[in-house]
């Protein structure tokens, strides 16, 4: 057979998905940082979860264990799962989310490749749906007086749920800053004087907006080393800019400025990391704006008048579900045929 | 400087072009046989026309054009047709061509031949000249020159010749500018005639400086007018035509669209060359340059005869042991060669001795993980991961809609996946799948106008034969009634009801002898006689049986 080229440039999958896991760690790092180290343990946890579902969907596949082990993209699936769900999870949810992403969403479509719905963000919609009260248990951060708890009390609290004497669930954690804006919008407050509560900082949430600007960091090395393209992160990030931006500047008072938003919850990490999943996002540049604007915009929308705590995971599964369409539509036109002449 | 533009994607692979480029052109020795053959350009084969055993003199036509598109082959050198058969040729299909073998004499004994002046010599007798010469696109595409150095009703405005050269490893062409540039020149200035072009424009990749230097001192001393060497940039595959004519003029010519439609033709710079020499000198295309690279102790450029065995060739530049597959071409295009048994041809630019070690066995692939890697490299803006998917599928009507068969196989997309897919293969095999369905299309068509046909004429001929029963049915009636009339009259008249007997019987014998003889009335007398044995034979078999049975 004519096989051709006989050369090929030195690039695999699993090298892309590491570079991609190298760039959450400054995001990761930070996050240990204001939260403490238990984001490690769910890391540890989901990854460990992660690996041993691929491992056994693949064998009931009948599928070769070593190419798709060593893929990494796995990896990168329990990565974002667990950095998107509370950090002193316990123990099972972490399992739980992470081998329904892997299992169901990954390997029941036909594993690498064929998924059309992102696995992590799966994963985070099965367990927000399916446990709303323990997805909400957020710690508090370190500025906040959070490591109340030593690691070695998280730790026992993550595998046996039990916590030191005299000491509630609700006095270490918090709702997520948008959580909390939304409630208290809803009491009547004015944004100005929800942002004076301390749990806000420059830009959003304390501790929150630092881990943010981690991942911004690590996304500008994936823009730079070519992992990525600019197009999903600008459009989705401008998309929900302008959104928040319509709507405060119609009613400064309830709705909060467009800088809280891409600085809250999973907008920055989500514009990085989740919308880029090449797999699931659409091929042609004309669908990626359309992707990454509608996903901004519903982002925005559920989380400003939905009742989930953040709208990142559902704005992306909502327009994952429009990829097809989008790259039948978005057609470049081809050499030499784009019309008039030259 | 010169506006140049930029086409969509493409990709930088190393070029590992000095090796070959250390020494000057060699010319290859002459080798123990020549296997030309007759097939060594788009269209139909040549004819073969000479025998076994005969003497022919080198610039000798040994194949004859067959039709309007074919060319003309040639004896390489003087020697004696040893056999006209089937071998092996250097072919991406494999499969075995008509070649003619000579042994060579070693006395390299020329035809009588002459060159014509190209500004004395009309333009059709020039286009004559080079498809008796053999002349075709030497830059890998070997279509007949003659057919494309003609304007048809489109005015030509830029003759573009293609000294880019792109695939990695191979210099043939950068040698022979650096050492032929003149000569390449003065091929440019008869196809600028044929064409009528306004300017030429020389595309050179900026990795080949002293080729460059050379062309544009080519250019000053012999005070070539509107001609330009334009130096591009290095990117693969900046060299395909199409590639370079954007680059140069910001025209892109489509898929399926002559380049003349849009006022420009292109020429390899060897094809130019081959032409001065064919034109000028009368020496038909007999050798052409071929790189030997990769793993080879002297990797270098040679001037060889067509139809030398490659195994021949690569010895001369030191082949090492540890060789596992000799490729003809670059590395991104070229063609695994069936064996090193096969000999040169006019396509055959670069031969590159492989071993593991210089190109390592494809790593398994991995399922596409749509990463659009491919897309951002090809050079026809196409959407491989979508095509990669249509074909896997045999969803060849989309990837028909996708425009599959804009894709120039360059390989870009399959140098960058990830995935290491194979994706040129997926999209030959489309191509030929559905170039196979429309040929089987085709004859289902055919086979049912066939049948159609039959079916009208068998009862076409039903509807004859009755029309012509009826006539006669009519005539008969029409006789009996007449024969009627006086029969009644003479009611019992016996030699009435005689003649109309004999009348009867007159018909009958008249339709018999109307009737097809049957075979055995024109018989010789050779089969009379065979007959008699075997009528005699079974009736002797038949007195055998009955005597039997009597038993």
């Amino acid at each position: 057979m004519w096989i051709t080229p006989f050369i090929t440039k030195s690039s695999s999958v699993s090298q892309i998905m590491l570079r991609v896991l190298l760039a959450l760690i400054p995001g990761i790092a930070l996050y240990v940082w204001h939260f403490g180290p238990a984001i490690l343990v769910s890391i540890t946890l989901a990854s460990l979860t992660a690996l041993a579902t691929e491992a056994l969907m693949l064998k009931l596949r009948n599928r070769p264990l070593k190419p798709f082990l060593s893929d990494n993209s796995a990896l990168l699936t329990a990565w974002l799962l667990a950095l998107s769900i509370p950090s002193l999870a316990p123990w099972w949810l972490v399992v739980v989310g992470t081998a329904f992403a892997i299992a169901v969403s990954k390997h029941l479509y036909g594993g690498l490749g064929n998924n059309p719905f992102n696995p992590a963000m799966i994963g985070y919609a099965a367990l927000i749906i399916s446990f709303p009260a323990h997805m909400t248990h957020w710690l508090t951060p370190n500025a906040l007086g959070g490591f109340e708890l030593s690691f070695s009390e998280q730790l026992n609290y993550i595998f046996t749920m039990v916590l030191p004497d005299g000491r509630t669930l609700d006095a270490i954690t918090m709702a997520t800053p948008l959580d909390t804006l939304k409630t208290q919008l809803q009491l009547g407050h004015a944004v100005s004087a929800v942002r004076e509560m301390p749990i806000f900082g420059y830009l959003a949430g304390k501790g929150g907006e630092m881990v943010a600007l981690g991942f911004a960091v690590g996304g500008a090395y994936l823009l730079l080393a070519r992992i990525i393209s600019w197009h999903l992160p600008v459009a989705f990030l401008v998309s929900l800019f302008a959104t928040a931006g319509i709507f405060h500047l119609i009613d400064p008072a309830h709705y909060v400025a467009p800088l809280f938003h891409l600085f809250s919850g999973a907008a920055i990490m989500g514009a990085f990391f989740i919308l880029t999943d090449p797999v699931t996002s659409p091929t042609t540049i004309k669908g990626k704006f359309i992707f990454a604007a509608g996903a901004g915009v519903l982002t925005y929308l559920i989380r400003t008048f939905g009742g989930f705590p953040d709208g990142v995971a559902f704005g992306v599964l909502l327009m994952n579900i429009c990829v097809p369409l989008l790259d039948a539509w978005t057609q470049p036109k081809v050499f030499g045929k784009k019309g008039g002449g030259k | 400087m010169r506006k140049l533009f930029k086409f969509h994607g493409g990709v930088y692979p190393p070029t590992r072009k000095a090796e070959s480029t250390r020494t000057p052109i060699v010319t290859a020795a002459l080798p123990s046989k020549l296997v030309i053959p007759l097939h060594q350009h788009v269209g139909s084969r040549a004819k073969p026309v000479v025998q076994i055993g005969e003497r022919v003199l080198k610039g000798q036509i040994i194949g004859k054009p067959e039709s309007r598109l074919s060319s003309a082959v040639h004896a390489s050198t003087s020697g004696t047709v040893s056999a006209i058969d089937t071998q092996l040729v250097a072919h991406h299909s494999g499969l075995p061509d008509l070649c003619i073998t000579l042994i060579p004499d070693g006395k390299d004994e020329w035809i009588a031949h002459s060159g014509v002046d190209y500004k004395q010599t009309q333009h059709s007798e020039l286009r004559h000249l080079l498809r008796q010469h053999g002349i075709v696109g030497l830059g890998g595409a070997v279509f007949p020159s003659d057919l494309k150095a003609y304007s048809h009703k489109h005015k030509i405005k830029t003759l573009v010749i293609n000294g880019a050269e792109c695939e990695p490893y191979i210099t043939c062409d950068d040698m022979l500018m650096r050492e032929r540039a003149s000569d390449i020149l003065r091929g440019a200035e008869v196809l600028r005639e044929l064409l009528y072009a306004e300017e030429v424009l020389i595309g050179i990749e900026d990795n080949k400086p002293e080729a460059i230097t050379a062309m544009r001192h080519a250019i000053q001393s012999e005070l070539h007018e509107r001609m330009e060497v334009v130096t591009v940039p290095t990117i693969y595959p900046g060299g395909g035509a199409k590639q370079l004519i954007r680059v140069l003029t910001g025209i892109e010519v489509a898929a399926g669209v002559r380049s003349t439609e849009k006022g420009m033709q292109c020429f390899n710079v060897a094809t130019a060359y081959s032409i001065w020499r064919a034109i000028t000198h009368g020496e038909p295309l007999l050798s052409r340059i071929i790189t030997v690279t990769g793993n080879v102790d002297r990797a270098q450029n040679f001037e060889v005869l067509l139809g030398t065995p490659v195994n021949e060739l690569i010895a001369q530049a030191g082949a090492r042991a540890d060789t596992d597959k000799h490729i003809m071409g670059g590395p991104m295009m070229g063609v695994q060669l069936p064996s090193a048994q096969v000999s040169v041809t006019k396509a055959t630019n670069c031969i590159i001795e492989s071993s593991p070690a210089l190109f390592p066995p494809p790593l398994p692939a991995l399922p596409c993980i749509r990463c659009i890697r491919c897309a951002d490299v090809c050079p026809a803006e196409l959407q491989p991961q979508d095509l990669f998917w249509f074909a896997k599928s045999n969803n060849f009507v989309k990837a028909e809609e996708f425009h599959l068969f804009d894709c120039i196989e360059c390989g870009a997309c399959a140098y960058v996946c990830p995935s290491n897919i194979p994706l040129v293969n997926y999209y030959r095999y489309a191509k030929s799948e559905i170039l196979a369905r429309e040929q089987e299309a085709k004859a289902a068509e055919a086979a049912r106008e066939r049948h159609e046909y039959r079916q009208f004429r068998i009862e076409r001929e039903k509807q004859e034969k009755a029309a012509k029963l009826a006539q006669k049915e009519k005539a008969a009636l029409a006789a009996k009634a007449a024969a009627a009339t006086p029969a009644i009259i003479d009611a019992d008249d016996e030699d009435a009801v005689q003649k109309r007997i004999d009348a009867a019987m007159a018909r009958a014998k008249e339709q018999a002898a109307a009737n097809i003889p049957k075979n055995t009335d024109t018989l010789t007398p050779e089969q009379q006689a065979e007959i008699s044995m075997i009528e005699a034979r079974r009736a002797k078999a038949h007195e055998l049986a009955s005597s039997e049975d009597k038993n």
